[in-house]
């Protein structure tokens, strides 16, 4: 009798189902519809190129585990999430070595040096896609030449001029310039752009955005397929509906005042959010656990805080898109949000 | 019948209460011997009366109160004081406590089993009677009762809340006693209003036991001002902070007590162990505890205070199950894991909860900042943050996140999908804390 061991711990003794693995394999999950899409859409390059950018990811975590000498911990599919939002990020013709490359330096230099998972300030794969924009440009944007998916492209709606553009770029570096400078241009010319405004702000148009039919990076194409991916991740209370809301939210609002070639109040709202990597960005990386607050009041902030800096870098920045940069710079001040949003406590004055 | 109350943040384990929910409380036999730790309150420490080879019966005092904040602690076995000396006290520290053999006639102390009108004794009298009877508060704290039906002159008291949330997994000891003894806790419910002359009181209790509820229900229908008060089923609605909240809006200040919003509140095993001191005479010996778990004779059992965990597992049991991993004393959420079973059933002691090996443990991992802690802390404190600066012992920032108020739930714990252990590190910061602070004031 007096030989049974007891196990003593301290309270409480029972925990929650839930795990690190547990998450990441479903935000993996999550993301199978918009990889399907992407294949269907783009081919098996862009299967090489999301099988690439996982393999690189998974292998430098566990050869910079072992070099730590801490435990390899691959299962936890982390790695595997930030590969495939790394290649999503890639346009569908980029070279393969890019992927390789990306996913190495997500693992290695955003996420291990930090301190392996948990301890990064920035999401891995985003500063891994900037660190490819700023070393490698040309092969990130093609200088706006996006592979048309094959379902249909722009020419679809008679604008040949656009057809490997992004919508983004189209309007602010073809539609903006024009409608600025009017009496530059022929009338003609003036005319077309006009109605090739006009035809974005249908509802046609709209739709062969949501459904992916418009050309972008690997993962961002189709809305619709992201949409599933993420509903799944909010029924099963992964990620905060804050942060989409207030992001997608913010976005539209400021598109609708400012974003208008025309004026204030002329944006055109749907292209904003459905197009570019805003659903993406919104739901499956501002939303990353680690580098988002961890309060309620500091995921609102966040969310618009990403909302603010995305339309500024659209409307009034070098860059068409502004996503990536957007998150990446509130990730970099997620740990001052927090100290500042500690919620007012049960009984505090 | 109210709207269902609640409060913000909280969990939702599984209640794991089916297998002795219908359990009717069952009277153990008197054990051989029963260990008594002194100290078995909160409070000013007692003065232990008895000697080594004192004959004693059931109900005398074994020590006396050492204070206003004290009580009692009497014999619950008749026979001989075989030793005081130290024991193992379920906290997994030796304390110093009183073996008593028994005798097997179970004598009581003259007095007790008098029957008495409660409505007949003087308010100050009651409190007497309530002290001398050892009670204290056995929701868990085991602060001493008639310190809170002692509210200051300045400290008006409006509404008396009646714990019988139980919010804790496993546990059906209150709610047995809540269907088995319904009379006698409202009668108790009344003894108490009139000690405290308060205008409103809500019987609380969680909605997985309506039979409790219309038991309630039934027996209050035309009583002024006693009402049963559903609440929603959510782990820990039985705190007192949050009952508070939950069915009269206040918050009781940071520091503070429940009789600074106007509050007291009171277990429902209390109330029954105060309304058998008043008018049975019967001082606070014996407990209803659920034991459950990996058993099988999953059951509520009327227990002796003192009696070994041994002693209670070998007569619900026959014999101690070999792959035995972890008794908790409690519930899970807030239990001891006790260190061995030669350990005595205390006043508080409400269940015995037993895991099979092998024992599932937390695995502490690294956070990843998910935010599960931060919504599920009914104080609202930011568990991960304040765990991490605990880890690295950054007393200045546990201070800076309120770490004093944590009312160590374990709901962060719980509800962590990386297993860390978060409420023993914030403990560990609350009781460093706390120490900073009586050095601090020792040294003025």
């Amino acid at each position: 009798m007096a030989d049974i061991k007891l196990k003593v711990s301290s309270s409480p003794h029972i925990y929650t189902t839930e795990s690190v693995p547990r998450i990441m394999i479903a935000v993996a999950l999550s993301l199978v519809p918009a990889t399907i899409g992407a294949v269907y859409f783009f081919g098996l390059r862009a299967a090489m190129l999301i099988v690439l950018a996982v393999a690189s990811a998974v292998g430098t975590e566990a050869l910079c585990q072992k070099i730590r000498g801490v435990p390899v911990r691959i299962s936890d599919f982390s790695a595997v999430v930030t590969g495939v939002l790394l290649a999503f990020n890639l346009p569908a013709n980029a070279p393969w070595w890019m992927a390789v490359l990306g996913g190495a330096f997500a693992i290695a230099v955003v996420k291990e040096l930090f301190g392996g998972l948990g301890f990064n300030i920035w999401n891995p794969a985003l500063a891994a896609r900037a660190f490819l924009l700023a070393s490698w440009p040309t092969s990130m944007i093609s200088s706006g030449d996006f592979p048309a998916p094959r379902a249909g492209t722009l020419s679809g709606l008679n604008l040949e001029s656009i057809s490997q553009a992004t919508p983004l770029q189209f309007v602010k570096n073809v539609i903006a310039p024009l409608l600025q400078n009017p009496s530059e241009a022929a009338p003609a010319q003036l005319e077309a752009t006009r109605t090739a405004l006009e035809r974005m702000q249908g509802l046609d148009y709209t739709l062969s955005l949501f459904w992916g039919k418009v050309g972008g990076v690997i993962g961002e194409t189709s809305v619709a397929l992201l949409l599933i991916g993420a509903l799944y991740l909010l029924v099963k209370g992964y990620i905060d509906w804050r942060v989409p809301a207030g992001y997608v939210g913010t976005v539209a609002l400021l598109a609708w005042v400012f974003a208008g070639p025309e004026g204030y109040f002329t944006g055109n709202v749907m292209l904003h959010v459905c197009s570019g990597g805003l659903i993406l960005g919104a739901f499956f990386m501002a939303t990353d656990m680690v580098t988002s607050p961890v309060t309620r009041k500091g995921k609102w902030i966040f969310a618009v805080g990403c909302g603010v800096l995305t339309l500024l870098i659209r409307v009034k920045g070098g860059y068409p898109e502004g996503v990536s940069y957007a998150i990446l710079l509130m990730n970099t001040v997620t740990p001052l949000i927090d100290s500042y949003t500690k919620p007012k406590i049960y009984g505090g004055s | 019948m109210l709207k269902q109350a609640t409060f913000p943040g909280g969990v939702h384990p599984p209640d794991s209460k089916e297998a002795t929910r219908d359990k009717k409380i069952e009277r153990l036999a008197l054990p051989a011997r029963v260990i008594l730790p002194l100290q078995q309150h909160i409070g000013a420490p007692v003065k232990c009366v008895v000697a080594k080879g004192d004959e004693v019966k059931v109900g005398d005092v074994l020590a006396s109160a050492g204070g206003f904040i004290s009580v009692p602690l009497h014999a619950t076995l008749s026979g001989k004081v075989k030793a005081v000396g130290s024991y193992m006290h379920p906290a997994g520290v030796a304390t110093e406590a009183v073996v008593i053999e028994g005798d097997g006639e179970d004598a009581w102390a003259a007095g007790a089993a008098a029957e008495r009108d409660w409505r007949q004794i003087d308010i100050d009298q009651l409190r007497k009677m309530i002290q001398d009877a050892g009670i204290v508060g056995l929701g868990g704290a085991a602060f001493p009762t008639h310190v809170k039906l002692s509210p200051p002159a300045d400290k008006k008291i409006d509404t008396l809340l009646i714990n019988g949330a139980e919010c804790e997994p496993f546990l059906n000891a209150d709610y047995r006693q809540m269907l088995e003894r319904t009379e006698d806790l409202i009668e108790g419910i009344k003894l108490v209003v009139r000690i405290l002359g308060c205008e409103r009181t809500l019987v609380a209790v969680e909605d997985n036991k309506p039979e409790a509820l219309a038991a309630l229900d039934s027996l209050l229908a035309g009583e002024h001002g006693i009402e049963a008060a559903p609440l929603k089923t959510k782990y820990p609605q039985g705190g007192e902070k949050q009952l508070v909240e939950a069915l009269t809006g206040r918050q009781v200040p940071s520091g503070g007590l429940p009789m600074d919003v106007g509050c007291v509140i009171q277990n429902v095993s209390t109330v029954l162990s105060i309304y058998d001191a008043v008018t049975k005479g019967r001082p606070l010996i014996d407990k209803v505890v659920t034991i459950t778990g990996a058993v099988r004779n999953p059951g509520n059992y009327l227990v002796r205070v003192g009696t070994s965990v041994l002693d209670v597992l070998t007569q619900v049991e026959g014999e101690i199950p070999e792959n035995l991993g972890k008794v908790i004393m409690g519930g899970p959420m807030m239990g001891l894991a006790l260190p061995g079973l030669d350990v005595p059933v205390l006043k508080g002691t409400n269940g015995l909860v037993l895991i099979e090996r092998p024992v599932p443990t937390a695995v502490h991992d690294t956070c990843i900042r998910c935010g599960g802690c931060v919504d599920s802390c009914p104080v609202r404190l930011v568990p991960c943050e304040l765990a991490l600066y605990a880890e690295h012992e950054r007393w200045d920032k546990c201070r800076e996140y309120h770490v004093k108020d944590c009312i160590e739930c374990g709901s962060c714990s719980y509800t962590c999908p990386a297993g860390r252990n978060l409420v023993q590190l914030i403990r560990y910061g609350k009781y460093s804390v706390i120490n900073e602070d009586r050095q601090k004031k020792d040294k003025k």
